[in-house]
């Protein structure tokens, strides 16, 4: 009985909360979605990704006094360049390569990343607490922390761009071409390679905002990453592999449940709630829940 | 135009071409014929650059285009439409035909291509927003032919053009080649139905296993023995 009346009354806020959340976890879904989708490739060093944002956004606070929300501008080329850096010299050799083989670079890549963030920066949990950290907004019997509301407004304004950049630039077309039919893209004199490239950079930029934008939310420490993107594996799957709106109905669904679960059983079950939702859905769905046409769409 | 010279292509380790070679002078019109599996495509694809000969060269208008990607040539005035006409399905019609004229060459002439191309495939004008995988198997043809024309290229390669077809719509592709080659485009086409290719084409090349064995006009393969002995060997015992 007592639940229940505390959880008519927590709907508005499992909702905003909810709501939120998934805004981010999308961000960092779509990268991951968007570099499967194109190349092909799971990224398991998208997590250190976010970790670099995390970290990129501690720094700038620390020693320069650099808002993360300003910082965002700067890390959009930063994160390119470092994308682009990456595909050019360790993904660009195993593009063509086998899946195990393309596995085994990026699961080197991550723990190569984590090292190194453990070398430089120790494994000591730090903290970015700007300002408006601790400010509060209440509306209609919810509350909801400032820095929550900035990163949801920046992810969904990222995610939206990301798709309208996907649907309508010629560029977007291209890419889309290229995950349709590569032998086809080339001989239309599409350099795929370089296809490829971009997507990596533009995935690589999506988690790497993403980073920044939780700095103020999280803990930094160099294993950061591996809590959001195993749940972006989740959204992803859910969602159907390579498919881009999936992710975001993906990302709500997790957010869903972990919000809501944390508020039924606690928040040590919410990892254990949304695996067992991944798992349920592999089951029922293999092709992911919203992935209708399987994963063979890359429609977007 | 076109000089292939000894091209040995391989699978890994499964070889599919072994000394193959073909000429195609300015304004011909080539078919490549020879049953299933006899290694057309592969040359075809290995002359468009999306394979890789282990030996042997390919020149075309006087430069060694072999070592380059296909992306590149692309742009030296090739065009080469695959076998089962490979659009991109989930594009529509207008975007497959924006993206066939990608490279600056051809992106700088894309609207008057669009306008020249929509006067040989009057159809194209309803379809530009329809999704390329809900057209017909003869629409589709004709979209990827007319993908491979956005490029602007000298030379055209067809990979099976008519393969299941109905024969209304073989007809109209015929009459679409014949415009093109009319427009002074030239033209290699693979086909496997010899009476249909040879009416089309001024001349032939026959592979067999991998291996060019016999070349000459129209009229001469008609009456050669052997190519009786290949393409209706099966019929005649
Ligand atoms: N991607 C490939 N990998 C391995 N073998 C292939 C591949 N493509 C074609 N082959 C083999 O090469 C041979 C020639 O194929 P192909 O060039 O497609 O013949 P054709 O177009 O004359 O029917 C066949 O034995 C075929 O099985
Ligand atoms: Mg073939």
């Amino acid at each position: 009985m007592c639940i229940i009346r505390a959880s008519v009354t927590a709907v508005p806020q499992l909702l905003v909360s909810t709501v939120l959340l998934g805004g981010i976890y999308a961000l960092i879904a779509v990268g991951l979605t968007l570099i499967f989708g194109i190349m092909r490739v799971v990224n398991f060093a998208h997590g250190e990704f976010l970790m670099l944002g995390m970290y990129l956004a501690f720094w700038a606070f620390t020693l320069l006094a650099l808002d993360p929300y300003v910082l965002l501008f700067v890390s959009i080329p930063l994160f390119f360049g470092a994308g682009l850096l990456t595909y050019t010299l360790v993904m660009k050799g195993v593009i063509h390569a086998s899946h195990n083989v393309q596995i085994f670079t990026t699961v080197g890549l991550s723990i190569a990343l984590q090292n190194v963030a453990l070398v430089l920066w120790t494994g000591d949990f730090r903290f970015v607490r700007p300002w408006y950290y601790s400010v509060v907004v209440r509306l209609g019997g919810t509350a909801f922390n400032l820095s929550q509301i900035a990163a949801f407004v920046v992810s969904v304004g990222f995610t939206v761009a990301l798709f309208a950049f996907m649907k309508w630039s010629y560029t977007g077309r291209v890419m889309r071409a290229t995950a349709q039919d590569r032998d086809a893209a080339s001989l239309m004199g599409i350099d795929t390679d370089r296809v490829y490239g971009l997507t990596w950079a533009i995935g690589i930029v999506c988690v790497g905002v993403a980073g920044v934008l939780l700095a103020p939310l999280y803990p930094v420490y160099p294993t950061a990453g591996l809590q959001f993107v195993l749940l972006a594996y989740v959204v992803v799957v859910l969602g159907g592999l390579g498919d881009m709106v999936g992710a975001l109905l993906g990302s709500l669904i997790v957010a869903a449940v972990e919000v809501v679960g944390s508020y039924v059983f606690g928040t040590a079950w919410k990892e254990v709630l949304y695996f067992l939702l991944f798992i349920a859905i592999l089951l029922i769905r293999p092709a992911g829940l919203f992935g209708q046409r399987g994963t063979e769409t890359l429609g977007v | 135009m076109l000089r292939a010279e000894g091209l040995n292509v391989a699978y890994g380790d499964f070889q599919v071409l072994w000394d193959a070679s073909i000429r195609v002078g300015e304004g011909e019109i080539v078919c490549l014929l020879g049953p299933n599996g006899a290694g057309k495509s592969t040359l075809m694809n290995t002359l468009s650059g999306l394979l890789k000969p282990r030996t042997g060269r390919v020149e075309f208008r006087g430069k060694r285009i072999d070592r380059l990607p296909a992306h590149r040539i692309v742009a030296e005035g090739m065009s080469h439409v695959l076998e089962r006409r490979r659009l991109f399905p989930y594009l529509t019609v207008r975007e497959n035909l924006v993206l066939g004229a990608h490279h600056p060459g051809a992106r700088r002439h894309r609207e008057e291509s669009l306008v020249h191309i929509e006067a040989i495939f009057p159809f194209l004008r309803e379809r530009r927003q329809q999704l390329a995988h809900t057209l017909s198997g003869g629409e589709q043809q004709m979209v990827a032919i007319a993908r491979g024309l956005m490029a602007r290229p000298r030379l055209l390669m067809i990979d099976e053009p008519f393969l299941g077809l109905a024969p209304r719509v073989v007809e109209e592709i015929v009459a679409v080649i014949r415009r093109i080659h009319a427009d002074g485009v030239t033209i290699i086409f693979i086909e496997q139905n010899v009476e249909l290719a040879l009416r089309l084409a001024d001349r032939g090349y026959v592979l067999e296993s991998g291996r060019t064995i016999l070349e000459g006009s129209s009229p001469e393969l008609l009456q050669s023995a052997e190519v009786k002995r290949i393409f209706l060997g099966g019929r005649a015992g």
